[in-house]
């Protein structure tokens, strides 16, 4: 297994790395509010554990998931009424800014 | 196996694809959609592979978690966007820390690799830290405590040690194979909490963008360390994305500010230093060469309190103006191309709306209108580009510095609504000032410039502004959400 999550970590910090620069900082703070949904990845160890775990964890992992579905359902949620109050005038052409000379 | 990387793969592939949409404004809401779809697939995989379909009490738990969110998500205002993002930080590493420690009481025993040992001990340690740096984080931002920064006697030190203690123990939790997992452990996490308090209690306000930025991505390590303590592809892959973002988020907030990660971390904030009679803000002086409207009304606990009030250069000032009041409705008809700069300030004073009436009523008289948007201007990064698309303002009027800074000097005229450093020339002209080397707007450039800020007290680094002294310069004192109608009145008058 150990390959495997190596080879996956390196792998998303390329392409992570590649695919978040090049969004634009009129977009940042969606970008942070979807990354908060995304960290609410840790809903699936929690439910892992708490479905698996004979004993003792469940209590943990029970709260462990409640706070990791909040990142998950309030980040995508926030980020969602946040992208649609971004409007352009020009509907389905590029944003382009003319520079004045 | 083999089908679960393939799914981690094609689940990543989802979230990573999702931020690549979000590249335009025209398709990042189906980049959210896209990264909301892959996390449904990987919650049902997960129920799927560990619990064989069979209905099971986590769904209960899931759905308390989604509804509180869901209500979260929607009862939010933009405004506030900083602190929620902030307390989402501190619960995605709650969360991290918590699932490991569930994982060490369910799982460990004596045959548990090295790996899980390191790992787990690492990622309730960064977890506990996101938690607890992001909880002061939302305190200070929602003016609920320690606004001020707040320096403890040997703060640095307390940082340190609270910090190299959890990392011992941590270590040493790995050499002995988590022998003494339970004691080391929950020790361990408790200093990182404490750390997480040092570490953000001295952080002022205008430092924020990259505390917060910091935090985001310290949410991302945790989740990815945790992946790799319960050996989840999925887990480890999307943490590092977070992880990654808010590096990189970090980095560009800190080069817009001129200021260095460790100077952040170390409590050094520029202005502040020898000066502590807080400068109320607002309310106390009426020294307006132009009487605008009446005194302003600005809460008090929004303000950033940071600003020094040693020098106000006030008198004299007349005698340089060029410019009166008389001057401002020729002066704001006359002008083709406009440029408006927002600052943290106009949304304090909410007048996002009223600018963008300002707007409305030059584009009207078929001027060209565009805003600067400096990286800081806000309490994170992008934030003034959610308030003004907010108040209605198209997206493509919306500059960045790099995008707006060779304009400058084709402009006519620029508005600064609440914005001072970040227009402050001193920060090329002047050395050895806490804002030298910073990057600007290049007001100053333009042909006129009219300055509605509050007040005349220079802006959170305590530098005053050389602007104010320029010819081509006129200042209006006053809470813009009550200057800035009075100028669209002048515009639209017939006079």
């Amino acid at each position: 297994m150990l390959p495997a999550l190596l080879v996956i970590l390196v792998a998303a910090v390329l392409l992570g790395y590649r695919a978040i620069s090049a969004v634009p900082s009129l977009l940042h703070t969606p970008l942070m509010s979807g990354m908060n949904a995304l960290s609410g990845i840790t809903v699936i160890g929690a439910i892992a554990v708490f479905i698996t775990s004979p004993q003792g964890g469940s209590g943990w992992a029970a709260a462990a998931l409640v706070l990791a579905m909040i990142n998950v359902a309030g980040g995508f949620w926030v980020t969602e009424r946040m992208l649609k109050m971004f409007k352009g005038k020009k509907r389905g052409s590029e944003v382009q800014d003319i520079p004045w000379q | 196996m083999a089908v679960t990387i393939v799914l981690a793969v094609i689940i990543i592939t989802g979230f990573i694809t999702g931020i690549r949409l979000m590249q335009s404004p025209q398709t990042a809401l189906w980049g959210n959609r896209l990264g909301a779809l892959s996390m449904v697939v990987a919650i049902a995989y997960t129920f799927i592979a560990t619990g064989h379909g069979t209905p099971n009490a986590a769904i209960i738990f899931i759905v308390i978690g989604g509804m509180i969110g869901l209500i979260l998500g929607q009862s939010v205002k933009m405004i506030h966007m900083p602190q929620t993002v902030a307390l989402l930080n501190g619960l995605g590493g709650a969360a991290s820390a918590l699932v490991v420690w569930a994982a060490l009481l369910a799982y460990a025993g004596e045959g548990s690799a090295m790996l899980f040992w390191g790992t787990s001990g690492l990622a309730m340690g960064v977890g506990a830290l996101t938690f607890s740096g992001s909880i002061i984080a939302v305190l200070k931002l929602q003016g609920l405590a320690f606004q001020k920064p707040v320096q403890l006697k040997g703060h640095g030190h307390l940082l340190r040690i609270t910090i190299l203690l959890a990392a011992l123990l941590i270590i040493i939790n790995l050499g002995l194979l988590g022998q003494y997992y339970w004691i080391l452990l929950p020790i361990a996490a408790l200093l990182a909490l404490l750390g997480g308090l040092f570490m953000t209690l001295r952080i002022g306000g205008a430092d924020m963008p990259i505390v917060i930025s910091l935090l985001n991505s310290f949410s991302g390590v945790a989740a990815a360390i945790a992946g790799l303590a319960v050996e989840n592809l999925i887990l480890t892959g999307t943490g590092a994305l977070v992880g990654v973002a808010g590096l990189i988020l970090t980095r560009i907030m800190c080069r817009a500010m001129n200021r260095s990660l460790i100077s952040v971390l170390a409590g050094f904030t520029p202005g502040v230093h020898e000066t502590s009679p807080h400068a109320e803000a607002g309310g106390d002086r009426s020294t307006e060469e132009l009487k605008i409207p009446e005194e302003p009304v600005i809460d008090e606990r929004e303000k950033p309190g940071e600003e020094t009030t040693e020098e106000i250069t006030e008198t004299g000032e007349e005698d340089k103006k060029h410019f009166t009041e008389d001057d401002l409705p020729q002066l704001m008809k006359s002008a083709e191309r406009v440029i408006i700069v927002p600052g943290y300030g106009m949304a304090v004073a909410q007048a996002q709306s009223a600018v963008g009436q300002l707007a409305g009523a030059f584009e009207s008289q078929g001027k060209e209108v565009k805003f600067a948007i400096h990286p800081v201007a806000g309490r994170m990064p992008g934030h003034m580009n959610v308030l003004l698309a907010e108040a209605g303002i198209d997206y493509e009027k919306l500059m960045d510095m790099d995008a707006i800074n060779p304009q400058f000097e084709h402009a006519d005229l620029v508005i600064a609504v609440g914005a001072c450093d970040v227009i402050n020339p001193a920060a090329n002209a002047a050395e050895g000032t806490p804002i030298s080397g910073m990057p600007i707007l290049n007001a100053e450039n333009a042909k006129n410039v009219i300055i509605c800020n509050l007040d005349e007290k220079p802006g959170y680094s305590g530098v005053d502004n050389i602007l104010y002294e320029q010819s081509h310069v006129i200042t209006i004192w006053g809470n813009a959400a009550e200057t800035i109608p009075e100028l669209t009145k002048m515009l639209n008058s017939n006079s």
